[in-house]
């Protein structure tokens, strides 16, 4: 079986949630909707790492007894070291659109709303942005509306901010003191000019920009075998479009 | 006698405030569809702390005139189609929260307080349009620390829908205990439930921690399937196929009012799909 983007994708997660140089990721949280980064989760546990993982819409043994307000309870204690973002609109800010374009609260194009994001980004250590749709209608010069600032002013509280923005199309690392994405690496096919013509906002890039490396074969085992047994209850749609795998009758 | 699902939605009166937990966290839809077989008007859904399936049954049916949530959403099946409707039509009036703002809003009305503090927020332009939350500097620290304050909300009337409820009144579910804050809030509580169950749960140590205490549960009526199309705990899952029929269906006007009509307003079908 080919390598699929989606396993790509997941590999390059964890390898981020595991970099060494960023605030260690004892606890991590997963919200709705998020197959990818639930991938990228199991696969660092599967990989031997003591990681307490608490994936909110876990069916059978959820692990939460008070629902999400636990969730934000504990990420406020700052007891979630990493949680992961997406956006309607992503800018070069790393500020986050969730709530709609044109007009507040969303008169262009309505997306869903903010969820915990405005409380979130502030109060975890470390955020991984991820966002599947690499183009310049997704990753803005600056969001219509800001859900989820990439930074803050001095004197506001805030524990962390992205990581890393991770897309269909590259890996960027986040510098919060200059407020700039810089293109990490590249997913196979792109160049730093096609990241450029797909991206609406301004970023850096390193002279030699390497290639996202492919899962190695061990880690593709571990996503097509025990990942998969882990996720197909919440994401049956997801195991048999990437894995091939169905939920027993 | 327990009351009917259809009686207890005509004590909601039009107008009123009203809770619904999100699509994994027990709304009774059963209430929601009576609220629209009794046609009822101006209601202001509060979202705890976000909103799914049952909310855009009601905005589409025109029961609503406000929504405070921090997200509308059918999850898999994508954006919730007669709330983006409603939206650009200017038919409701949208406040727009995040999350943890509305669990904490609830948790001051459940101790009796004006207002709580929260983090995060501050450079958020949900702040910026919320003119009834403000900014203070933290009265404790020595001055430079930014905090938002969040007034109580108290709903009129929060719709759940649990397992089982037992003759003193008390309703099981589970785990899902964000649902007491919820309950303790609320100035009513309209409970739904799969069945009634004798004696007293709270007796039962393995049960009374997955109970809301019949202190705060104004009424229940037994609705089987009561949660559905969404998951009620170990008892049913969510019933997607179902869910993206009616995103399907409700991206128009017609298609929504021939929804209503098989599900909703036809009570022996909709009753057998239950």
């Amino acid at each position: 079986m080919s390598i699929q983007p989606e396993e790509r994708l997941a590999a390059a997660l964890a390898r981020l949630i595991l970099d060494p140089a960023a605030p260690p990721a004892r606890h991590i949280a997963v919200g709705a909707a998020s197959p990818i980064p639930a991938a990228a989760c199991w696969l660092v546990r599967k990989s031997g790492h003591p990681v307490r993982l608490s994936l909110l819409h876990k069916r059978s043994g959820n692990p939460f007894t008070e629902g999400s307000r636990e969730l934000f309870d504990l990420t406020g204690q700052g007891r979630i070291d990493l949680f992961f973002l997406g956006g309607g609109q992503i800018d070069g800010q790393a500020n986050l659109n969730l709530v709609g374009t044109g007009e507040w609260p969303g008169t262009g194009v309505r997306f869903p709303g903010s969820f915990g994001s405005a409380f979130m980004y502030f109060m975890t250590p470390r955020t991984i942005l991820f966002r599947e749709e690499h183009s310049a209608r997704v990753l803005v010069p600056r969001v219509d509306n800001i859900s989820a600032p990439g930074v803050s002013e001095p004197g506001v509280f805030r524990r962390g901010t992205a990581q890393a923005l991770v897309t269909g199309k590259c890996v960027f690392t986040f510098d919060p003191g200059a407020a700039r994405f810089t293109l990490a690496s590249l997913h196979p096919g792109e160049t730093v000019e096609s990241i450029r013509e797909a991206t609406g906002f301004d970023f850096d890039a390193p002279a030699e920009v390497p290639q996202t490396p492919d899962p190695t074969p061990d880690e593709l085992a571990l996503l097509r075998g025990p990942v998969c047994d882990e996720m197909l209850e919440t994401y049956p749609d997801f195991c048999a479009r990437v894995f091939s795998r169905k939920l027993a009758a | 006698m327990t009351p009917t699902v259809d009686s207890l939605a005509a004590s909601v009166p039009d107008g009123a405030l009203v809770a619904l937990p999100p699509d994994n966290s027990l709304p009774s839809v059963a209430m929601a569809r009576a609220l629209i077989r009794r046609g009822a008007r101006n209601l202001r859904l509060l979202g705890v702390p976000v909103s799914g399936f049952a909310t855009d049954l009601l905005v589409g049916a025109g029961c609503v005139a406000e929504i405070e949530t921090s997200a509308v959403s059918l999850g898999e099946a994508g954006f919730a189609p007669r709330f983006t409707q409603a939206l650009k039509a200017g038919a409701i009036t949208v406040r727009d929260a995040t999350c943890p703002a509305i669990h904490t809003m609830l948790q001051a009305a459940e101790k009796g307080v004006p207002f709580m503090p929260l983090r995060g927020l501050i450079g958020s332009d949900i702040l910026a349009h919320r003119p009834d939350w403000m900014v203070i500097d933290n009265p404790f620290a020595g001055g430079g620390d930014p905090i938002v304050l969040l007034p109580a909300r108290q709903p009129d009337v929060a719709l759940i829908h649990g397992v089982m409820a037992d003759e003193a009144g008390n309703v099981w579910t589970g785990r899902r205990r964000e649902l007491a804050t919820l309950s303790h809030a609320s100035k009513r509580v309209i409970a739904t439930v799969e069945r009634m169950v004798p004696g007293d749960m709270l007796e039962d140590e393995r049960l009374a921690p997955g109970c809301i205490s019949g202190t705060y549960i104004e009424a229940v009526a037994v609705a089987e399937r009561g949660a559905w199309p969404v998951a009620l705990l170990d008892e049913y899952g969510f019933d997607a196929a179902h869910v993206a029929e009616y995103a399907r269906m409700a991206k128009t006007e017609a298609g929504f009012r021939e929804y209503l009509d098989r599900y909703v307003f036809n009570v022996s079908q909709a009753k057998a799909a239950e």
